[in-house]
């Protein structure tokens, strides 16, 4: 993964774990060991703000970030595009298989057990 | 005329040929060339409609269709947008029908193919970001992003720069070893041989006429032998069992926590996808005679000939 990738990565975790909103200077402070640049931690949220991943509000002189949805949520969003292959979606990703009916899965099971017989 | 009576001919078979091609049962034997002659039949039906439409509306000129079309221009150009050629008082209002519809007709497919692509690439970019900031690596799965849910699901998102295949906990913790692998290898020749864009033009062609049924009978027959393309490949260095036992793992396993609107598959009893693919892996039926292939492969391009040669017919 690109380092770009790895920081907004960091960041969002940094920004999952907690509940409270956090300015810059938080975040750049909970990733110290990373030792990043104030413009950097910035950059970065600054980037995800504009994805839509995080969310800003302004508090006195600072903005303050937080997620925009959990992490659970975009779990959930992947997995829904992934099998909810429906309308104009289909041609972006392509799964394994879809789910069947009960009837399919019956047969399918038949099948399966009629090639144990030798 | 002539070439309007025979383009719409051409048409005609076209659709005669896909209704009987969805029904046949050779494309299970040999899915790389039933999807070239899948190709040939959109892309000459596409082509040929166009150029019935566009003769028929051009018959005053007499010489087909190109030839037509530059006739069209040079009046045009000659004597405005009168054209006292086509405004025929008679039938001048079905030829300016005819030439609207295949003007309609491109516009309808041509931006029904650029859309379906933004809107492909869009979703994928999204989809793609939010994977990098909740997938994991995972040391047991070697070039596959983990996703921590526990329906199962695996799929590949495709791209030049930085395609992946995905699978979620609940698939890791549903498949063995084997058949994970035989997975894997499935999701990466989707990756590898670009199954995505062999798929695209039908899925802009369902898109095109979204309450056609046939459309998306057709888009699910050429999708059905994309994932049989893809098994034929894991079964190379995987035993066809192991992906016969994963299909149905997967087809079985029910997807508790995804809301039910997600799974908005329409049944099609014509067409149980996951049944044929794993009997066709159980039982692996003679493949396709070399003869047979290039009987298909022949046929297909004589179809794509012909139609381009009618194009040209100066009558």
């Amino acid at each position: 993964m690109n380092r770009l990738g790895d920081l907004e990565r960091a960041v969002m975790d940094v920004l999952w774990e907690r509940i409270e909103p956090m300015t810059v200077r938080d975040v750049g402070r909970a990733l110290s060991d990373r030792d990043l640049a104030h413009t950097t931690v910035m950059t970065v949220l600054d980037r995800l703000a504009k994805k839509g991943v995080v969310q800003r509000t302004r508090e006195g002189r600072a903005w303050r970030y937080r997620p925009a949805a959990s992490r659970e949520n975009y779990v959930s969003e992947l997995m829904f595009d992934a099998l909810g292959q429906t309308g104009d979606r289909d041609a972006a990703l392509a799964a394994f298989v879809r789910s069947m009916s009960g009837p399919e899965a019956e047969a399918l099971r038949r099948a399966l057990a009629e090639s144990d017989e030798p | 005329m002539v070439s309007a009576v025979l383009l719409a001919m051409i048409s005609g078979s076209c659709l005669l040929a896909a209704t009987h091609l969805r029904r046949a049962q050779w494309p299970a034997r040999g899915p790389y060339v039933a999807i070239i002659a899948w190709q040939a039949l959109g892309l000459a039906w596409g082509i040929s409609t166009i150029g019935a439409l566009l003769a028929l509306g051009l018959t005053p000129y007499e010489r087909g269709v190109v030839g037509g079309l530059f006739a069209l221009v040079r009046d045009a150009a000659a004597h405005g947008l009168m054209l006292p050629q086509l405004a025929d008082p008679r039938l001048g209002a079905l030829r300016g029908v005819a030439i609207v519809a295949a003007v309609g007709l491109t516009l309808l497919l041509f931006w029904g193919l650029v859309l379906s692509f933004v809107q492909v690439l869009r979703t994928r970019s999204r989809h793609r970001h939010l994977l990098e900031l909740v997938g994991r690596d995972d040391p047991d799965v070697p070039g596959a992003r983990v996703l921590d849910h526990p329906a199962a699901a695996a799929y590949c998102l495709p791209g030049v720069l930085n395609p992946q295949v995905v699978i979620s906990a609940g698939a890791l913790a549903m498949l063995d070893r084997k058949e994970l692998a035989a997975v894997l290898a499935h999701e990466h020749a989707h990756l590898r041989q670009r199954h995505d864009l062999v798929l695209l033009p039908f899925s802009s062609l369902k898109r095109a006429f979204p309450r056609v049924r046939f459309m998306a009978t057709c888009y699910n027959s050429v999708a059905l032998l994309i994932e049989m393309c893809a098994d034929d490949q894991a079964r190379r260095a995987h035993s066809p069992r192991e992906l016969a036992t994963a299909l149905v793992r997967f087809g079985t396993a029910g997807n508790p926590t995804v809301p039910a609107g997600a799974m908005a598959v329409v049944p099609n009893p014509d067409q149980p996808e996951v049944l044929t693919r794993v009997s066709r892996l159980l039982n692996p039926g003679a493949r396709l005679s070399r003869t047979t292939s290039t009987a298909v492969l022949l046929g297909s391009a004589a179809l794509m000939a012909t139609t381009l040669g009618l194009w040209n017919l100066p009558m």
